[in-house]
């Protein structure tokens, strides 16, 4: 507080600092909506006249113009499907146990300091434990399960995270209601507390599916940058994704594939933004509902 | 339950009474199932823990390995990285030094701009300023990391070709900018969430004494909201260094310690995934390099966290 007593007298000089300070801090602000619309206007450029119908339905070829992301577009609905099978109800039913069951024994107290920890891995990381687990141990080989078990561990701890919050923000009195009239925990936890908390779950759910979706390092370590001309026909089956396509193209030195890329790249962004999308509809209805 | 159906027209008093005798009859095999839906519910939360050993057991089993054949000493000490190559030379600190550029070179960006963002958003914008800018980094933040790379790759590096042109085209100072924008909504929102915690009757204190917005911003509100400030710059680091996809497509991959921005580095990120591209054998050294650089980047990633964690919680000011 001295320090405020001791500043200049000279007033004026102390707001013209004062709206030389808002000023910086609104420009620099503002510079982040200016990098987003540079970066989305770049990508659109360059690869808008490469996106058409043929790009969508061709397998990757050694000829740009030939080029498609049929391939990495099915191996990512793939892959994509399979960790939301994995990690959607892993996540959900830890976040549950975490949130109604858990005591405060010193067990609970570690697996809450591993989640927290989980969250701060690199997902390179996590790729590495898949490509020793899932790819060797469990000899899964490149295959989408194996990828989409690496993902589930990747994004289990977003899940479990944004699950709990959801499921804390169900008032008491909903189970105590329940309670009074003599359902069980798992009658109040089944019939209550989840369809209570349910669209918060589902939208963290998406956005962790989303991250899911463009994440590209743990994939290229178990391997999954190969060749492929084919559409999975199971889960056993080698994949390609778009990340990993996207990846394949910006690696060459050509100008062509670089311009592939952002096709590649505006797909994907599409893809996030209708994912994003819907979860931003089901928290906005889900507010309208409560208030 | 049979008898009273057979025998008389069943009043309101047994039609009552029934359903608790079989919900009472039932309750042995109700408090099996709900033990076993707790205990599978236990076993989905326990999985974080076994992760966590996982990740701790292949990372250790694997760097043992490697450090069989290369002593901790000369991989802490040496200052050349040729793993693939006759002569073989495993010296990590090329790696680290150029994670380390990385790490600067986004924190210049990402840091700054970050911090003002968090300012303005939490001191100074309108609630409708917010509803736009809020989103705007929440894409930012939801940008696959690919792309960042392709953006380095594309865009960046011609830009800073015009104006050094001996910049190469890999070079460690486009990678810096886009993981500086990629680390910048978290610490915009960080801060925005410490700034918004402190009560605003320290402001109004402030503002009564007659200091000017910038003197509240910077002498009150940025003090008492220090300790989330601090963490928030932690974790974007924590974040830089495990950065993969920008750093390998733009920043190249020549181990080497430089201190010059326009030059291509490679980072320990970056390594992993050219090893990992090319088909090495399990058990082979080269296979367990990526896992010592792992080790490596794991302890690094995990002490950031840890450190950030203990800011929050040694430095916090409570109010009430």
């Amino acid at each position: 507080m001295s320090d405020l007593l001791r500043a200049p007298a000279n007033l004026r000089q102390r707001h013209r600092v004062a709206w030389a300070f808002k000023t910086a801090c609104m420009a620099l602000t503002w510079f982040c909506l200016v990098l987003l619309a540079v970066l989305l206007v770049h990508a659109t450029r360059e690869g808008l006249p490469w996106l058409d119908a043929q790009f969508l339905s061709n397998f990757p070829s050694r000829f740009p113009e030939r080029a498609g992301i049929k391939s990495a577009l099915y191996g990512t609905l793939w892959l994509i499907s399979f960790t939301a099978l994995f990690s959607i109800p892993i996540g959900v039913a830890a976040a549950i146990y975490l949130e109604e069951y858990a005591k405060k024994t010193r067990l609970n107290t570690l697996i809450e300091i591993s989640i927290a920890n989980l969250a701060g891995v690199p997902s390179i990381v996590y790729g590495m434990l898949g490509l020793a687990v899932f790819v060797r141990w469990m000899a899964l080989g490149r295959s989408v399960v194996a990828g989409a078990m690496t993902m589930s561990l990747l994004i289990l701890p977003v899940i479990i995270i944004a699950s709990r919050e959801a499921v804390r923000a169900v008032p008491s009195s909903i189970r105590l209601a329940s309670y009074a009239l003599g359902a069980t925990k798992w009658q109040t936890v089944r019939h209550h507390v989840l369809p209570s908390a349910s669209s918060g779950i589902i939208t963290g759910t998406i956005l962790a599916l989303s991250r899911a979706i463009g994440e590209t390092a743990p994939l290229i370590m178990i391997g999954a940058l190969t060749y492929v001309a084919f559409v999975p026909n199971g889960p056993m089956d080698q994949f390609t994704a778009l990340p990993i396509q996207i990846f394949n193209w910006v690696s060459r030195p050509q100008e062509e594939f670089h311009e592939l890329a952002a096709a590649g790249i505006i797909v994907l962004l599409v893809v996030l933004l209708v994912m994003n999308g819907i979860a931003v509809f089901i928290r906005q209805r889900s507010q309208r509902f409560r208030s | 339950m049979s008898t009273a159906g057979v025998s008389s027209v069943p009043t309101a008093r047994s039609g009552a009474v029934a359903p608790d005798l079989a919900g009472l009859q039932r309750g042995g095999s109700r408090r099996w199932h709900e033990e076993g839906i707790k205990g599978v519910m236990f076993l989905c939360a326990l999985l974080s823990v076994i992760v966590t050993v996982g990740i701790v057991v292949v990372l250790a089993t694997e760097a043992i390995g490697f450090f069989r054949h290369v002593s901790i000493i000369e991989f802490l000490t040496d200052r050349r990285w040729f793993p693939l190559l006759e002569p073989r030379h495993f010296g990590v600190l090329p790696l680290l030094g150029g994670t380390f550029m990385i790490v600067v070179g986004s924190a210049l960006l990402g840091i700054p701009v970050g911090i003002a963002s968090g300012i303005y958003l939490s001191e100074y914008a309108s609630a409708r300023m917010r509803s736009v800018i809020k989103p705007v980094l929440e894409i930012l933040a939801g940008i696959p990391t690919v792309v960042y790379g392709y953006f380095a790759l594309t865009f960046v590096t011609p830009l800073l070709k015009s104006v050094f042109p001996s910049t190469n085209i890999f070079n460690a100072a486009s990678a810096s900018v886009v993981v500086g924008i990629m680390v910048l909504p978290m610490v915009a929102s960080l801060c925005d969430d410490a700034l918004r915690a402190v009560p605003d009757s320290l402001r109004q204190g402030a503002y009564a004494l007659g200091a000017t917005p910038f003197e509240v911003s910077t002498r009150v509100v940025v003090p008492a909201a220090l300790s989330g400030i601090v963490a928030s710059f932690v974790l974007a680091l924590s974040r830089a260094v495990g950065e993969t996809m920008a750093v390998t497509i733009a920043a190249g991959a020549t181990p080497r310690l430089t201190v010059n921005p326009l030059e291509s580095i490679q980072t320990m990120t970056a390594y992993i995934v050219q090893v990992s591209l090319g088909d090495t054998p399990a058990g082979s050294i080269e296979y367990q390099t990526i896992f010592a650089v792992g080790a490596l980047l794991f302890c690094v990633t995990l002490a950031a966290n840890l450190l950030a964690n203990r800011i929050l919680r040694r430095f916090r000011e409570v109010y009430e």
